[in-house]
């Protein structure tokens, strides 16, 4: 029996990548939580000296490709990675794949997109398809985020793969080796690892601008901005804050639910219900950001523009450090 | 966030798909809902996209002004910054902000010209004829 691809909708692209490929090599359990969690994708971190597209550099979720990686490695999986120098070689490698039945990863730039709106297409490099097959010249393909499948062109599609710039995907084209068949156990006993992981990366890694006090190294940010940038950049700024939390492959609340959505899924599998209660808090957490992201909304939609309003989006992301800083501890206690 | 509370407004992404995001059912238990999209965050891109506006509108003037070069204002329309551009036409930094210079571009040969026509998606004569 030949082995059919499914697409599965997803709120982010390295997720839906991820689950859409380990699901087609056998791993039926697989989820976007699940790979999301295993995976140690929440993550918070500002870096102070970079901008992106003129606005604060504000990242809610771990590094692109990570996710994919640590996930598959804790349940025994190898992701074969390829990038290119050379165009040719990477349209032949990408061909060959297809050839022989292999659904692949491909990171793409979004600029060039036909299919995205014009008014997403910026030069955003870290955007992750699946290429499953080839009809008429056509390449069919799987973009976790849409309802539907669809498909690109060759001269389309080695644009997007060629895509310049930061974090340019230079042909990447992935793909998980090796997938054995993965027990409950296996999974009950992978769900720890990664949870530790997580809380060391969240509570431990040193510097004041990453993990959950980097969100109160945010605040301190905020409190400043109106001074140092005038009302009207001030504002485009926290609009940007808005914008990576809350755009599309969030899964809303920067991936807070999407963490919480793991550990529920994480509590099933360890029969351990206090991972509920802490999900609850990370369910907590991201009704906060969405409530902050209302407030700064006022703010750049211009109703609101006086200082105390940028004070009071500060003490709103103070105290979902402290939420989330009270949750990562309770789940380092937890005896898993 | 409760599936009942995901909002349902219009964005951009309408003629597109509709997002998957994580709700709680009725249950209290986790599922996925499609949202159609926020109004936070179509008023956050909006405002993203008016600065944009305003930049290409303020690059144009440069241009017309004879303060910058036609590569400044392509740059800006495209939504470039110096490290796309570098990227895309392989030249350095410095040099790309040297033929910002009017004088400087008015010299580049028809060589690099087309590979910042090719760049910008334009024709040579496009690129040389924009007055601003």
């Amino acid at each position: 029996m030949e082995k059919q691809f499914k697409h599965i909708q997803s709120a982010h692209c390295e997720n839906g990548v991820a689950t859409s490929l380990l699901k087609y090599h056998g791993m039926d359990f697989m989820s976007e939580p699940l790979v999301f969690g295993l995976g140690n994708g929440i993550f918070y971190l500002h870096i102070p000296f970079l901008q992106i597209s003129g606005g604060p550099a504000i990242s809610y979720r771990s590094m692109p490709g990570w996710i994919f990686s640590r996930a598959s490695k804790l349940l025994g999986v190898k992701v074969n990675r390829k990038k290119f120098s050379n165009e040719k070689e990477a349209y032949d490698y990408l061909n060959k794949q297809i050839e022989i039945g292999n659904p692949v990863g491909c990171q793409v730039g979004v600029f060039n997109l036909p299919y995205f709106p014009p008014e997403y297409r910026f030069h955003f490099n870290a955007h992750n398809i699946v290429v499953y097959g080839k009809e008429n010249g056509q390449y069919l393909v799987s973009d976790p985020v849409m309802e539907i499948v669809t498909t690109l062109s060759e001269e389309d599609m080695l644009k997007v793969r060629f895509a310049k710039g930061a974090l340019a995907p230079r042909g990447h084209v992935y793909y998980p080796e090796n997938v054995k068949d993965v027990s409950r156990e296996q999974i009950a006993q992978a769900i720890p690892k990664a949870i530790k992981r997580t809380t060391f990366e969240m509570l431990s890694l040193p510097g004041p601008m990453v993990g959950a006090k980097g969100i109160h190294y945010t605040a301190n940010h905020i409190r400043k901005w109106r001074d140092k940038l005038g009302p009207r950049k001030a504002a485009l700024y926290l609009g940007q804050i808005v914008r990576m939390q809350e755009e599309i492959g969030t899964g809303g609340g920067g991936f807070r639910f999407l963490y919480a959505a793991f550990l529920e899924e994480a509590s099933n599998y360890t029969n351990n219900d206090q991972l509920l209660k802490i999900s609850d808090e990370f369910t907590k957490a991201g009704d906060l950001w969405r409530a902050s992201a209302v407030h700064m909304g006022r703010i750049y939609k211009g109703r609101l523009n006086e200082q105390k309003d940028f004070e009071e989006s500060a003490n709103m992301l103070d105290e979902i450090s402290e939420v989330e800083r009270a949750a990562f501890k309770s789940l380092r206690k937890l005896k898993l | 966030m409760k599936k009942e509370d995901l909002p349902q407004d219009k964005s951009a992404l309408a003629h597109m798909t509709r997002e998957l995001c994580y709700v709680k059912d009725k249950d209290g238990k986790y599922s996925t809902g499609l949202s159609t999209g926020w109004k936070v965050k179509k008023d956050a891109l909006d405002n993203a996209w008016e600065d944009i506006h305003e930049r290409v509108k303020e690059a144009a003037l440069a241009v017309k002004n004879g303060d910058k070069s036609p590569v400044f204002y392509f740059m800006e329309l495209r939504l470039m910054d110096l490290a796309v551009l570098s990227g895309y036409t392989g030249f350095w930094k410095f040099n790309i902000k040297r033929h910002f210079k009017p004088e400087v571009f008015r010299k580049l040969n028809e060589k690099k010209l087309a590979i910042y026509a090719k760049a910008f998606d334009i024709s040579v004569a496009e690129l040389t004829n924009f007055k601003g």
